[in-house]
């Protein structure tokens, strides 16, 4: 099974960070990306820009309607997400216990996925 | 990163926001910095424990009110403080205060408390000292080395400004929608102030001041998440991203200026870059042109460059232009002469500052980019005169240090010419 771990924290206080402290949690993480790397567990991983870099589209309207911002406003943002191939319930939460371990404060919500197109795009898209 | 680092950011990014509700109930600046450190020493003993609360700003406003409110009642009545269990039991009462903080009241205590510390009456180094302090939270000592001032001098800087504030009365009520703009701009004024003070220093001043370029990119982002659809907040963020994006390409390994047509590319920060990009593209589709989206929109020119020779002078000039229209200055004069340089030649560009001597008289860069323009004409002498002013004009060592290597260059050509 295919989970999606949805990252939320508080926005203010990780986009606070120093570089020094940015740093450490991403290599904290980076330890235990590469196990599941290395077994071939691990999809797509993203981190989003802040939230004020958002513009939501709302499409119950017709034309629909653009907004500034992110789709809700809350107290711990959507902040980036993984997708991780594991067994089960279990397994997939002991994978959010240990980036927990890494990077505490905030949530994972662990969701079960339904389709997964890992598409065509390569990391280097990123800095066009 | 450890409990300890997540608590004190934490408490850094819940500090506006706690100091501005305490600020709206205590109606005192001291009385409010007081409460909330109460509330912060109650946090580094409690959160480590219990886990820290969902809402940490809601969870210190709560605690600093009480702690503050027993302080009062105490030195009145001799009463001994309840302990800590009383204060600091906050599950019944977090929830509504935390419904109450998202709605506009919370917007408004951040942007009075922003406010007061850009009081019109203040000079923008007490505002910037007095932001320093109360909303960012730094030490009195942290922002004496960023201003390269004593400690003792800074102190009494951050006291006087305080004391006009309290002798002008500060404004509590809502702001109507007028009012409210007029603080967005002086707000966003201040923040810019502050970005600059740190990014006009010297490699040397580097460590210290680089605090302040931060400080202003993390309160631009606090004013955005409030006034989330403000094209000139976005540009204003924007133009500070994009030109922070090139610190490290600033300075040599001897600490002298690069200038932007010799930085090293692969030095700039493109996640800062790619962000700022994307704030630019959201500003302008409200149409509502400002002063930071044209100077933003600038400094993307030069970000979407690959090499020097990509840059489209052209296009910046038309948006130097703009800037004139909107914010009139014979700075931007000064920097638009520099674009018109490269698309229309040093003479055009000479022509368009020679009117500007009198009222740059007394500015360094005015004298550097003279200087450069006759240089690039082959009138040493000329040019020889306006570096020398320049170097009079010199406010840090590196930026004379930059205008010797001019002159060298004109000795070196002079020999060669002889």
């Amino acid at each position: 099974m295919l989970y999606a771990f949805l990252c939320y924290n508080n926005e203010d206080a990780v986009f606070s960070w120093s570089q020094a402290e940015d740093e450490a949690v991403m290599s904290a993480l980076h330890a235990v990306h590469e196990p599941l790397a290395k077994a071939g567990r691990f999809g797509p991983s993203v981190r989003l820009m802040p939230t004020t870099a958002a513009t939501t589209l709302r499409k119950d309207s017709d034309p629909p309607l653009v907004l500034d911002g992110p789709y809700a406003e809350t107290k711990e943002q959507l902040l980036g997400f993984y997708v991780i191939d594991c067994p089960d319930l279990e397994a997939a939460l002991d994978v959010a216990k240990d980036l927990a371990k890494a990077n505490p404060g905030g949530a994972y919500e662990v969701r079960p996925l339904r389709l997964f197109l890992p598409g065509t795009l390569d990391a280097s898209a990123l800095a066009r | 990163m450890s409990d300890l680092a997540w608590i004190d950011g934490a408490l850094t990014a819940a500090r506006p926001q706690a100091i501005g509700a305490l600020l709206r109930y205590f109606r005192d600046l001291d009385l409010a910095e007081e409460a909330f450190q109460d509330a912060c020493l109650r946090a580094l003993r409690n959160w480590p424990q219990k886990g820290p609360p969902r809402d940490p700003a809601a969870w210190l406003i709560m605690v600093g009110r009480n702690a503050a409110i027993d302080q009062v009642r105490r030195r009145s009545r001799q009463e001994a403080l309840p302990d800590e269990e009383t204060i600091s039991d906050l599950d019944d009462v977090e929830t509504p205060l935390v419904e109450r903080l998202d709605g506009a009241g919370y917007r408004d205590d951040v942007l009075r408390l922003l406010f007061i510390c850009c009081h019109p009456d203040l000079p923008a180094t007490q505002q910037i000292a007095l932001a320093l302090r109360i909303v960012s939270g730094l030490s009195v000592k942290q922002i004496a080395r960023a201003f390269l001032v004593g400690e003792a001098a800074m102190e009494q800087r951050i006291t006087r400004a305080k004391a006009r504030i309290a002798a002008n009365g500060v404004p509590f009520e809502a702001p109507g929608p007028a009012e409210r703009a007029e603080r967005l701009a002086a707000v966003a004024a201040m923040i810019y102030l502050l970005f600059n003070e740190g990014y006009s220093a010297g490699a040397a001043q580097q460590d210290e001041r680089s605090a302040l370029p931060i400080e202003a990119m993390r309160l631009a982002r606090l004013l955005l998440r409030l006034f989330p659809a403000e094209p000139e907040i976005m540009g204003l963020m924007a133009l500070m991203l994009l030109q922070h994006s090139r610190a490290a390409a600033r300075f040599d390994a001897a600490g002298e200026i690069v200038l932007l047509d010799d930085q090293d590319r692969s030095l700039w920060d493109r996640r800062m870059i790619v962000e700022g990009l994307a704030l630019i593209d959201k500003a302008i589709r409200h149409r509502q042109r400002g002063p930071y989206q044209v100077q933003a929109a600038i400094a993307a020119m030069h970000a979407r460059a690959e090499r020097p020779e990509d840059t489209d002078w052209a296009h910046i000039d038309d948006l130097y232009a703009a800037l004139e229209q909107l914010a009139p200055s014979p700075v931007v004069t000064l920097n638009r002469a520099v674009a018109v340089s490269k698309v229309r030649g040093p003479e055009a560009a000479l022509a368009m500052i020679e009117p500007l001597g009198n009222r740059l008289g007394g500015y360094f860069h005015f004298f550097g980019v003279k200087g450069s323009l006759l240089m690039q004409l082959g009138r040493a002498a000329e040019a020889r005169d306006a570096f020398g002013q320049a170097i009079a004009l010199a406010t840090t060592p590196a930026q004379a240090a930059h205008i010797r290597q001019h002159l060298d260059q004109l000795m070196k050509e002079g020999a060669a010419s002889n």
